[in-house]
């Protein structure tokens, strides 16, 4: 089944084809008979796809269970050996309407970060089990028991917390530890100094039958601390696998032509200068090379951001990443790997990257003057005591009141949690945002420069001039346009669709790379493609748009004119940035006009056109010595050195994967609107975290004095300690308030179920 | 006090049971999914399709 596969974008796509020795490799067994398969479907993204892959593939021969993953965006597949063939599994998927890579779990890097989030969630529960079965022995002693009772209860604790404090408390251990090593001090030096000093005095007050025992407080300690240290680790992961996977599916091969002219299927890494390759109509170019047979027109869109193909014959440059589109080529390669014009941009965006200086997150800026200052505290308490003359038992247990007391459990929920629900929110509105350093990075832009093609566009053209043409001209030359691949073409077929027509069927269409199609119909000859092709003057004045002429018989030549469309919202981001008193500028590898125009229908005055890669990066990188910080958006290959420039940066999820892998935020979907709503969110984010920070030093501003002074009980402790958290989390969920119309607005996006649509086109 | 004999291991033993379900629950992957979990309740796969 070699139906053309379609995306919920109507984008085409050829289906992945496993190769014979490799398909093993993604195989595992389940059982006897059984075998498990996993596949990667970046499409999956929507309640809706479960219900719909799951009963189809379910209804499958041979096929014991199918499931969803909605949150990694995987599809499971458990089926009888022998019965079907993974390569039916992703034609059937891709003919419903979903792009499928079959995925190894130990090649990428999704399963150690599941793995993390498995140990963390682990340790979570266990500090959980002790901090509340440790409470309810700790309340009772509070209550008033006495003698060999609370020695007894005592001793319950610490059998309970001793372990749980070891088993639960090794990720701040261990980073403490290496922070150390480095000769550096980070948040969970404190951290790790507090639980342990506080589980050893402990220990050691209940073997002398002592009257306190600080036990609830090390695990419950440790149970918000890890909470926090979950949400964030949740976070990176989820941006990061929905990322990782949209970059995994396009890592593709070539068929190289062999001596004795077989072909054979050569991944894109193991290519060697010198190979011949077939390149496709339709099909992105592997590496860098000279075509040295066919002509044909390639879409440089992603490499310079022009939206006209440009005609290529034997002896052109061709490179990596560009698009063929109307004949089969054969190509040789000159460059591979390490010498090809994306891996020179590879290396200007490293360079770039080093350039910039690290951002150093919020958290841990205030652990620089977090540290120093309670161990200063700590010792202060422990030399006064001494000099007062207290003896150093009751010192020393003042001075690690003062640790306990002080341990940063608000401070470390304070960010992560706030920065969850706004990822979360973000999350559901189609926004992936890679780490928290890039959300606190977005609310301090002053400065955004939108890339044109495929950023403020959509990258595809559409038909806007003549309205007025008889429905028979634009049935028959989209007859003829169905045949090629021609982002014009395409686009005249998506207008005749558009208008509810059926386009004609042509006989002996013929493609014509660089001029166009011909074909005939009903004994009349038909042309479609540029001026001259059609017995048309050129022009010189160049008015920014795109244009095809069609021919019928003798009769005057019609002329279509296209227009990359502007994204929905695009215009209103614009002015809305502007609203936030953001400077918006426009910059493009494209043509003058096509940027003036577009510059003028957005509303940015402050447009660059012709840019290259390496003026792009040096537009940012004089933005940024001027101390601006620049919010660049792009999706092309030659707009990734500017997004590795940028103070931080944003791709549509329609960007190459450079582009998407350079960016440190991904949106998904058409509307442009997603720039301004991350932001908006991001300001709002910040200015809760640091409301967060504040709560939580103006707690240990009012409970160091009391630590300081010996006031501070294992109670005291505890009702403090849990209050600032359950505060500081409180404040954090407002993020998610008041945005409830946005949501509804998504939901509504979602009806256009994948099946329906693939199913209508297959029909 | 002696109830505190019978009384404290039943508290410890039910803990331990909750930690273990957690355990459980976490190892055998339901965990792995939150959000397609949340959808899955919604689902009407329980009526036959027109």
């Amino acid at each position: 089944m070699t139906l053309p596969c379609c995306t919920l974008d109507g984008e085409y796509f050829q289906p992945f084809k496993l190769e014979g020795e490799d398909a093993a490799r993604w195989i595992s067994s389940a059982g006897p008979g059984l075998k498990r398969i996993e596949f990667l479907v970046p499409q999956a993204n929507r309640p809706e796809s479960m219900a719909h892959i799951e009963t189809d593939l379910g209804a499958l021969a041979g096929v014991k269970s199918a499931r969803v993953n909605l949150t990694g965006r995987r599809v499971t597949v458990v089926y009888e050996d022998g019965t079907i063939e993974p390569q039916a599994l992703i034609d059937r998927l891709g003919f419903l309407g979903y792009m499928a890579r079959p995925f190894d779990p130990r090649e990428t890097g999704l399963t150690k970060d599941d793995k993390e989030n498995a140990k963390l969630l682990r340790a979570l529960a266990v500090a959980g089990f002790a901090a509340s079965n440790v409470m309810l022995l700790s309340v009772s002693v509070w209550s008033g028991a006495e003698g060999a009772t609370r020695d007894l209860f005592h001793w319950l604790s610490a059998m309970i917390a001793l372990p749980a404090v070891a088993y639960a408390g090794r990720p701040f251990f261990y980073s403490a530890v290496n922070a150390l090593r480095l000769g550096r001090v980070n948040m969970d030096v404190p951290i790790s100094l507090g639980v342990l000093l506080a589980s050893f005095m402990s220990l050691f007050e209940t073997i002398n039958g002592a009257e306190h025992a600080y036990f609830d407080a090390s695990v419950t300690l440790l149970f918000f601390l890890l909470a926090g240290r979950y949400l964030d680790h949740l976070m990176r992961a989820r941006a990061r696998s929905a990322i990782s996977q949209l970059i995994s599916l396009s890592s593709e091969g070539a068929s190289v032509i062999e001596g004795d002219g077989t072909r054979r299927y050569v991944p894109a890494r193991e290519l060697k200068a010198g190979m011949l390759v077939a390149v496709a109509a339709g099909d992105r170019l592997p590496a860098d090379g000279l075509i040295r047979e066919g002509t044909s027109d390639m879409d440089r869109s992603l490499l310079t951001g022009e939206t006209a193909p440009e005609t290529v014959k034997p002896g052109s440059l061709v490179h990596a990443g560009e698009m063929n589109v109307t004949g089969p080529i054969t190509v040789e390669i000159t460059a591979a790997g390490n010498d090809t014009f994306l891996s020179e941009l590879v290396r200007l965006m490293s360079s770039a990257e080093q350039g910039q200086s690290r951002y150093i997150r919020i958290a841990d800026r205030l652990a620089r003057f977090y540290s120093p200052a309670v161990h200063t505290l700590a010792a202060t308490t422990l030399i006064s005591w001494l000099i007062l003359g207290n003896g150093w038992h009751n010192s020393i247990m003042a001075a690690i009141a003062v640790l306990i007391i002080t341990c940063p459990c608000a401070l470390g929920l304070a960010v992560p949690a706030v920065q969850v629900v706004a990822s979360g929110r973000l999350f559901r509105s189609g926004v992936m945002i890679k780490d928290g350093a890039a959300l606190e990075k977005l609310a301090g832009v002053d400065t955004v420069i939108f890339d044109k093609t495929g950023t403020l566009t959509k990258g595809e053209p559409a038909l806007v001039s003549p309205l007025m043409v008889s429905t028979d001209t634009l049935a028959l030359a989209a007859g003829l346009a169905q045949a090629s691949k021609h982002p014009l073409s395409r686009a005249l077929v998506r207008e005749v669709t558009k208008r509810g027509l059926q386009p004609v069927t042509v006989s002996d269409i013929a493609e014509h790379p660089g001029l166009g199609l011909s074909g005939t119909h009903g004994g009349e000859k038909l042309r479609l493609g540029n001026r001259a092709w059609c017995g048309l003057e050129e022009i010189g004045e160049d008015h920014g748009l795109l244009e095809f002429a069609f021919r019928r018989g003798a009769k005057a030549p019609v002329l279509f004119h296209f227009e990359d469309q502007l994204r929905p919202d695009a215009a209103e981001t614009v002015a809305a940035l502007k609203g936030m008193g953001l400077a918006v500028h426009l910059l493009s590898g494209d043509r003058e006009a096509a940027v003036t125009r577009v510059a003028g229908a957005v509303g940015i005055d402050t447009a660059v056109s012709r840019a290259s890669p390496q003026t792009k990066l040096a537009y940012v990188d004089a933005l940024t010595k001027a101390g601006r910080h620049v919010l660049m958006v792009g999706d092309g290959i030659n707009d990734a050195p500017a997004l590795a420039a940028g103070y931080t940066s944003m791709a549509p999820s329609s960007a190459s994967d450079i582009g998407r892998t350079a960016a440190e935020t991904v949106w998904m979907g058409e509307s442009a609107s997603a720039v301004a709503n991350a932001i908006k969110v991001s300001r709002r984010t910040q200015r809760i975290a640091k409301e967060n920070f504040a709560l939580a030093v103006g707690y240990n501003v009012f409970a160091v004095p009391l630590a300081m002074a010996g006031f501070v009980s294992p109670l005291v402790a505890a009702v403090a300690m849990s209050t600032s958290s359950i505060i500081v989390i409180a404040n954090a969920l407002r993020v998610g308030l008041g945005r409830t119309a946005q949501a509804g607005s998504a939901r509504l996006n979602a009806d256009t179920a994948p099946g329906r649509k693939a199913l209508k086109d297959a029909a | 006090m002696n109830v505190l004999i019978y009384l404290i291991p039943i508290a410890l033993f039910m803990g331990a049971v909750g930690l273990g379900a957690f355990i459980w629950s976490l190892k055998s992957g339901q965990y792995d999914d939150l959000e397609g979990a949340a959808w899955r309740i919604l689902q009407d796969d329980d009526t036959p399709k027109p």
